[in-house]
């Protein structure tokens, strides 16, 4: 292999190379130190001219004595069964002392579209044992659901929740997650790693970590070895994979850093105009194939920098995942776990997983009755500030109860409880029951004569 | 096209010299701005975009992954074209107009590379039937025969750019899009298949105002503020607002002959649901399929971005073509965000300067161009045709005055604004009845008139004027409770949380009340009105505002939206409205 001693420039992330022979868009390229060390970058831009090449790791100790290798090939991850139970670093190498990884295939981690006319509708419901998500912003396999959190918020316990007690009821398929840390701190990880040991989920998981340490550039591959990795347990063995990408922000930061390395345009607030395109090209990369049997469910966590959902990542976010599931600090603060707002909180996919045969027949019903009911108490909360509780009609008074009551039974849960859908829905019809029959809009009369425990309990003393 | 001689050879032929993303150079290649030009070895999609000295600039459809300068760039010397003729409806293409199908065969479930596909099968035979003899003079866009397509004719046309001419032979019988069909006097011989140029407006013969409304079955674009066939409508929300719900319902039940949806840069998923959904519905006039009127166009947010930015001119140029046919068609593009961001992701790929947000300095031209390809039309065979297009904006942050918004505001006539708060207490459709308008509202009085009840344009005002009351009154109601309200005001609000519960408010997930026609919708508003009356009168007659509210009939009404045959519940509800009331009056 060629090695050219050709580089005119190096700035950030990035090295210019001259006098090349024709190098190909995206190949792999090493870099070779005066030591013998080498570092990894991938082509940015080519031409008979000038080749640009963004390195993966720091650029600490490149200089224009630097060997620049291009091998010819795109980034390839090696993959096989075998990674399961395994830990590797952000790059893909194995950082838990086993030994590398025999591959049974080597993938392109750039990954190709899914053609929308191969894709099979998600349908199957998840369980979480979360109510807040099952029965109100329900998850179905092959969707993508981000958090939305901000510093300082119980996230990770939520991943975690969900990553230890999701399942399918009544199905007994194989099933994996695949974790990928991007730039979380070493203490964040070993939280991470200590719940995955305890609750033995480490066996069916395959982690990939990028610390807070490590270079940034690293963490615009982390999450594309991780998704390689989950599209081949889920389309080549036939799993059903759950990706927990955390924490979205520090990616997306690093995305900026290459492109104000670049020289570009920037776009609003200094990231790149193509950061939607980018995303999309992460999160896409969920769903499930007709014919197949595996599926890929994903679960992006970000911080939203200054709490603020108008901050084009959670933006960019929302407008290509399936909905969001949104942290709330004022319910952390008032002690409420998991303090998930279901206000600004939707799952697009709901509809499809639940409903008679897949739920419950009332579930659409019940869930929207609590989302108009909570809505209009809080909004009364504000209101209770100003004129006191005295001066509230006894609907809104009533309004106001339900919504501390949602609060109370329906949101709050344990960090180990797990609860059935039938529980779930329960719940919701309980705290329903507070509310007169009539103020009940959205729920058909035969439902409610089904299920509501007033007149289900009337009806048995007739 | 034929290539005369070596030289015309050596001009078709460049090498590629740079590569940077989707963006590409080539030299030594004689082009001529957006011509369709194959790029490296795996002779990939690409358009001319700017021609710079020796340097011409070339977007490619696909990914550019392993490309190395030096490739060779072949010139086709065509412009992006669409195939037009039978076998377009209830096909789904990908922006380029190459169909998901086929590449799912040749290809695999993921998305290759340097793989082609026609946008109509050249091999399926359809049966031609004329519908002019040998001897017929005939003019550009002239309807020559028909082909059964689905259960939509489609009518064989002579292309708009070709010579008017006499029919010297015509056949009928079974013919793939290729075979001859007819000649003209001056020789040319026409087959069933026309290529287009997606980038021009297909010519008519005149455009005029719209005066007929699209009906879509939804209570609060049909009741408050229509569209008209031939019309434009922009619907900018945030996510989670419900644009997609929205553009699919619109999709669903549209009273439109024919749709084209286009999906730009959106999610896959969706894409999916619409495919497996479309084919089950039935279109509520013909019983048939959904799908058979349907023409799909997925580029999904991780399809190549070029691609993306082609498939808004692909679909709007079949549109125009089934308009050409004489028929109704609407159009959906979800997003036009998106295809203003992979304008500007090309544009800054160019280093081109940059305007508002980073967007390029011709966002405004190309947004407008493409909203004034719809309208009402007199064809070019004297026929009259439409084409509404629907567009939808995501505006980031949800903020309306960002530059794409703004830019369709200019130029659209009416405004369906999502609402964040809305959907949030899952009010849907999540459209803001304050910010919502229709400039169509006087040019469809009089098909209101005439059509639905002589008193609906009233009846309409009347709601607009409650709930913007309603708004007024929320103003004070939020600073002292709403006890201490004038009675009468309080009878208001009442009123105006009916319009919003019983009429705004539309389930698209229930089989019945997802589509709802002009009567039943003139039935539930005129229902509550008559609660309004008898409330307003027993107010005056001094019963109290908390007996008034009570009612028990006025709690049956939201049920009528579920009740397909609703008009004996509906009767038997107004009867038991005006019994109670009348204990009331007789109470006080």
């Amino acid at each position: 292999m060629k090695e050219y001693r050709t580089i005119n420039k190096i700035a950030g992330p990035l090295v210019f190379v001259e006098k090349t022979e024709p190098i190909a868009y995206q190949e792999l390229v090493n870099v070779v130190l005066a030591d013998g060390t080498i570092k990894r970058g991938q082509v940015l831009d080519t031409s008979d001219e000038l080749v640009v090449v963004q390195i993966f790791e720091t650029t600490t100790g490149i200089g224009k004595d630097s060997g620049v290798r291009f091998t010819g090939e795109t980034i390839k991850m090696p993959v096989g069964k075998e990674m399961l139970g395994r830990i590797l670093s952000g790059g893909g190498k194995p950082i838990d002392g086993g030994p590398e990884i025999v591959p049974e295939k080597r993938l392109d981690i750039t990954g190709a579209a899914i053609n929308p006319y191969a894709r099979g509708m998600p349908a199957d419901f998840i369980q979480t044992g979360i109510s807040t998500i099952d029965g109100t912003n329900t998850l179905v396999r092959g969707q993508k659901l981000p958090i939305f959190s901000a510093a300082g918020l119980p996230h990770n316990n939520v991943a975690l929740q969900i990553a230890r007690q999701a399942k399918v009821p009544g199905s007994t398929e194989n099933f994996a997650v695949v974790f990928a840390a991007m730039g979380i701190t070493k203490e964040e990880a070993n939280y991470f790693m200590a719940d995955f040991e305890r609750t033995g989920a480490l066996e069916r998981a395959v982690v990939f970590l990028n610390l807070a340490d490590d270079p940034a550039v690293e963490r615009i591959i982390t999450p594309r070895l991780a998704l390689t990795t989950a599209e081949y347990l889920a389309f080549e063995l036939g799993m059903h994979v759950l990706v927990i990408l955390t924490d979205m922000t520090n990616y997306c930061e690093a995305l900026r850093q290459i492109g104000a390395a670049r020289e570009e345009v920037p776009g609003r607030r200094g990231y790149p105009g193509y950061m939607y395109t980018d995303l999309a090209s992460l999160y896409e990369r969920a769903g499930m194939i007709k014919g197949l049997k595996g599926s890929v469910t994903q679960i992006p966590i970000l911080t939203m920098p200054g709490d603020d959902i108008t901050h084009p990542i959670p933006d960019l976010t929302g407008y290509i995942t399936e909905g969001q599931i949104v942290v709330s600090r004022e319910l952390h603060r008032k002690g409420i776990y998991p303090p998930i707002n279901v206000l600004p909180s939707l799952s697009r996919l709901m509809n499809l997983g639940i409903g008679k045969g897949k739920t419950r027949e009332d579930h659409k019903k019940v869930s929207d009755q609590m989302y108009a009911g909570y809505a209009e108490g809080n909004d009364l909360r504000g209101l209770v500030a100003i004129v006191g509780k005295d001066a509230l009609s006894e609907r809104d008074r009533l309004l106001l109860e339900f919504a501390d009551l949602f609060e109370n039974r329906f949101v709050r849960q344990g960090y180990d409880e797990d609860r059935t859908i039938e529980d779930t829905l329960n719940i919701g019809w309980d705290i329903l029951s507070t509310l007169p029959v009539e103020q009940l809009t959205r729920i058909d009369r035969e439902l409610i004569n089904k299920y509501h425990p007033k007149i289900k309990a009337g009806a048995k003393k007739e | 096209m034929e290539v005369k001689g070596k030289q015309a050879q050596e001009q078709k032929q460049g090498v590629l010299k740079r590569i940077a993303g989707p963006v590409v150079t080539a030299v030594n290649l004689d082009a001529h701005m957006y011509d369709v030009v194959k790029v490296g070895k795996e002779q990939l999609m690409g358009e001319v975009i700017k021609i710079q000295g020796d340097n011409v600039i070339i977007q490619v459809y696909e990914d550019t992954t392993g490309i190395r300068p030096g490739e060779p760039v072949t010139n086709t010397g065509l412009s992006l074209s669409v195939e037009l003729g039978p076998g377009l409806l209830t096909s789904i293409y990908d922006g380029i107009q190459r169909p998901l199908e086929v590449l799912v065969n040749k290809m695999g479930n993921f998305i290759q590379r340097g793989v082609t596909a026609p946008g109509l099968s050249h091999d399926k035979k359809w049966t031609f039937k004329p519908l002019v003899k040998a001897g017929d003079k005939v003019e550009p866009g002239a309807i020559l025969g028909e082909v059964q397509e689905t259960n939509i004719v489609h009518k064989i046309m002579l292309p708009p750019n070709a010579k008017a001419g006499v029919v010297k032979t015509i056949k009928s019988g079974d013919f793939t899009i290729d075979e001859i069909i007819y000649v003209l006097d001056d020789g040319r011989e026409y087959p069933m298949i026309q290529r287009w140029p997606v980038r021009v407006p297909r010519p008519v013969r005149e455009k005029k105002n719209p005066t007929i409304p699209l009906i879509t079955g939804q209570r609060i674009l049909d009741g408050l503020f229509p569209i008209a066939k031939g019309g434009t409508a922009a619907i900018p929300g945030p996510f989670g607002s419900g644009k997609t719900v929205t553009q699919q319902q619109l999709a669903k039940w549209s009273d439109a002959e024919i749709v084209v949806y286009i999906g730009c840069g959106e999610r896959g998923n969706e894409m999916t649901e619409v495919l497996t959904e479309f084919p089950s519905l039935e279109d509520p006039k013909s019983g048939k399929p959904l799908m058979e009127r349907t023409v799909l166009i997925a580029n999904t947010s991780n399809m190549p971005v070029a691609a993306r930015e082609a498939s808004v001119y692909t679909g709007i140029t079949i549109a125009e073509y089934f308009r050409d046919m004489g028929y109704d068609v609407s159009l959906m593009a979800d997003s036009t965000s998106r295809w203003a961001e992979a304008m500007r992701e090309i544009s800054s790929r160019l280093e081109e300067m940059p305007g508002e947000e980073g967007y390029p300095a011709y966002l405004a031209a190309r947004l407008s161009e493409f909203y004034e390809r719809a309208g009402l039309v007199e064809t070019l065979n004297g026929k009259s045709g439409s084409v509404s297009v629907i567009g939808a904006v995501s505006p980031p942050g949800g903020d309306f005055s960002e530059p794409v918004t703004q830019n369709t505001l200019r130029i659209v006539k009416v405004f369906w604004a999502l609402d964040a708060k809305l959907s949030q207490r899952r009010h849907f459709p999540a459209i803001n009845w304050l910010n919502s308008y229709s400039l169509y509202l006087d040019a469809l009085h009089d098909y209101y008139d005439r059509e639905v009840a002589p008193d609906w344009n009233k009846t309409r005002s009347w709601a607009m004027e409650v709930l913007q009351k309603e708004a007024e009154l929320q103003e004070i109601v939020q600073l002292v409770g709403s006890d201490a309200l004038p009675e009468s005001e309080q009878v208001t609000i009442e009123v105006a949380r009916m319009i919003r519960e019983i009429f705004l408010q539309q389930n698209a997930y229930d089989a019945v009340d997802t589509f709802c026609d002009m009567k039943k919708q003139y039935d539930m508003m005129k229902a509550i009105k008559l609660f309004a009356d008898y409330a307003y009168a027993a107010q005056l007659a001094g019963v109290s505002p908390a007996q008034i509210l009570s009612v028990k009939s006025k709690n049956e009404l939201p049920q009528i939206k579920f009740i397909k045959d609703y008009k004996p519940e509906l009767a038997k509800i107004e009867k038991d409205m005006d019994a109670e009331f009348n204990t009331l009056r007789s109470a006080a």
